[in-house]
């Protein structure tokens, strides 16, 4: 293992985010059990390094641009953990006031333009984002986010053109966690390397290990310093897995039990500590200092939760237009 | 006085070349709005008055390009986007309808899509189906768009001012035969209240609702029944969502009676909606049952008696208009 080049200060901040993730993952499947969260829920377990290790190398007033599988990303981009947990139980206290649920996470201050269920849906609108920073000479990258299964899609592609015609200062993440829902990517498209389309489209383009870390930061840092100074856009395909259903319940009839198994050994979470601690950056009281930190912060997030006012019914047509038509 | 002559296709142009001259958060793109100079000519000479960075020609992308017009509005821009035709704006339905409409309410008010998207509607060239559909009611289905169809010149031009004002996604629907109708357009004038219907002609015996394309031939319909002594009241919509309530129930409040024309198809139309809203806020005022002047149901064909036969009429809607008058014995 290579050592790893990293004060124990922000060590300790990324392996916190991660296991707040997982936490807070861990404690929506609970609630969805309970009943308190319905809806679709994609829980983001397993892939936590990605969203974690990518948004540390991004700066505020870059914008973001994520898929429906979404948590880790809002919660990194600064939406408080009440704030999502509320939104899944439809309260008034959600960050977009029940409108959304797990799926439509949004954060005007933190600069995440959702939270979106339509695949592929999101890569025209990073373009567009990335647009009006080029108009108006601001130094921000546009990191968009989605699945391998997004790829399948003519938005993905048509996105991919106009970004690398355009030389649009967009990263693009693909979190491939190897299944379109429950089809394969051998199953889903002719091309597995994912880095090989956008490369056609000349856009510079390379694969990363994504339970990772600290190899997505580090990669993800030099590319978006790239793409910041006018480079036009790149891509990296971020190789993770998921070890929970696509929604909360699915039968995994499309994957073997073997496999998940052998891609848990490759836990992001767990990796990282090991590394951290084989470094002597970490030791057992710091981890149970973080697991109970981040505990507390997931326990309160749904006691908040819990007690917030429902959205009042009165609201319903609230926030359709801007200017309202009289 | 400085109005002048000019056509539906000057005055679009004149909206847009004033609305990016204004703004510097506002630009057009599309396909072959540049040195094409536009498909339907709308854009000729832009490029060159405004240069590449504010008149941008996009890839055959529709779904990329109307996308990263969302983008670009929630990124504090202020874009036009072209789409050739309607018929072009399927391939990009998903971004307005999932993302420029939903994307307020969904966020709870947080985001914000200062967004207009103008496309050519509309039959009567003899294009066939994929260049001839009217879907004007498809958009004006879903809430948190708005909806615009210019149907005289001085309009073309402020919908499309009206519609860069707005702080909401709004789209702008220009027929296609309308481009070279000659009409008054007076440049200086403020921008009209496109958001509320106009009564182009008052009249008393009956209301002849339309919009955009079709409001040329309600017109001419109105001259020929006022030569057989009906006298006809033509209400312009303008702006198909919202609807403008208050002007329509006033004018059927004075006629008593009402042909809706619309270039859609019958089932599922905005003239259907017309009757019903009508029915629903103005049923006691009804002298007669409505009637609507809509497309027959098929694919638009080619050949030109075909296409004549599909489309609203002046002499369909002269037949219309004489169904709801009292009979005379």
């Amino acid at each position: 293992m290579t050592y790893l080049d990293m004060s124990r200060e922000h060590a300790t901040e990324l392996l916190e985010r991660m296991v707040l993730i997982r936490r807070f993952e861990e404690k929506c499947a609970e609630q969805y059990s309970a009943g308190k969260i319905r809806g679709f829920l994609h829980l983001y377990v397993g892939e936590e390094a990605v969203a974690v290790g990518a948004l540390a190398s991004l700066r505020p007033d870059d914008n973001v641009v994520a898929t429906y599988r979404e948590h880790g990303h809002a919660l990194i981009r600064g939406i408080s953990p009440s704030a999502v947990m509320a939104e899944m139980y439809g309260k008034a206290t959600g960050c977009a006031r029940g409108r959304g649920g797990s799926m439509h996470l949004f954060s005007d201050a933190g600069r995440l333009f959702g939270g979106n269920a339509i695949v592929a849906g999101g890569l025209p609108i990073a373009c567009g984002l990335a647009l009006a920073d080029l108009m108006s000479k601001r130094e921000a990258v546009t990191a968009c986010f989605f699945g391998d299964g997004a790829t399948d899609e003519g938005a993905y592609h048509e996105a991919l053109n106009l970004a690398s015609l355009w030389k649009l200062p967009v990263l693009f993440l693909c979190e491939n966690n190897l299944y379109a829902m429950g089809t394969a990517l051998e199953r889903h498209a002719a091309e597995t390397d994912l880095t090989r389309i956008p490369a056609a489209h000349r856009i510079p383009s390379e694969a990363v290990d994504g339970m990772d870390v600290a190899a997505i930061e580090r990669t993800v840092r030099y590319a978006a310093d790239l793409v910041r100074d006018g480079a036009g856009p790149r891509f990296l395909e971020l190789r993770t897995y998921r070890f929970r259903a696509h929604s909360m319940y699915d039968a995994e009839r499309y994957r073997s039990k073997d496999e998940v198994a052998k891609w848990m050994e490759r836990d992001p979470i767990t990796m990282f500590e090991r590394r951290l601690r084989q470094q002597g950056l970490i030791d057992d009281t710091l981890i149970s200092q973080i697991e109970e930190r981040v505990a507390n912060v997931v326990a309160a997030a749904v006691d908040a939760a819990e007690e917030a006012p429902l959205e009042p019914v009165s609201n319903l047509c609230r926030d359709l237009y801007a200017r309202a038509p009289t | 006085m400085t109005a002048a002559t000019a056509t539906y296709r000057e005055a679009v142009r004149s909206g847009i070349r004033r609305a990016i001259q204004q703004d510097t958060r506002v630009f057009l793109m599309g396909e072959d709005v540049g040195r094409y100079g536009g498909a339907f000519a709308v854009s000729a000479g832009l490029l060159e008055e405004l240069g590449p960075e504010r008149i941008r020609d996009t890839p055959l992308s529709e779904s990329a390009f109307v996308g990263a017009g969302v983008g670009a509005a929630l990124g504090g821009m202020r874009p036009i986007v072209e789409v050739m035709t309607v018929n072009f704006s399927l391939l990009a339905i998903d971004q307005l309808v999932n993302s420029a409409a939903a994307l307020r309410h969904m966020s709870g008010g947080q985001l914000s899509v200062p967004l207009v998207v103008r496309m050519a509607t509309g039959a009567g060239r003899q294009l066939a189906a994929q260049h001839s559909h009217s879907f004007e009611n498809w958009y004006a289905h879903v809430p948190g768009l708005k909806v615009l169809a210019p149907g005289t010149v001085q309009d073309a031009r402020d919908c499309v001012l009206a519609a860069v004002d707005d702080p909401d996604p709004v789209i702008v629907f220009e027929h296609q035969l309308l481009y070279n109708v000659q009409g008054t357009l007076d440049d200086d004038a403020p921008v009209a209240d496109v958001w509320h219907a106009a009564v182009l002609e008052t009249g008393t015996d009956l209301t002849l609702v339309t919009y955009g394309g079709s409001v040329p031939k309600a017109l001419a319909a109105a001259a020929a029944l006022r030569s057989e002594g009906i006298n006809p009241e033509v209400v312009d919509l303008r702006c198909l969502r919202p609807l403008d309530w208050q002007t329509i129930i006033a004018s059927v409040t004075r006629t008593h009676r009402m042909v809706v024309v619309d270039e859609g198809w019958k089932t599922g139309s905005l003239a259907g909606e017309i009757v019903a809203g009508v029915v629903d806020r103005g049923f006691y005022e009804l002298d007669a049952a409505p009637e609507r002047v809509c497309s027959v149901e098929v694919a638009v064909p080619y050949a030109k008696h075909l296409e004549d036969a599909v489309l609203p009429s002046v002499s369909r809607i002269v037949e219309a208009a004489r169904k709801v008058m009292p009979r005379h014995g």
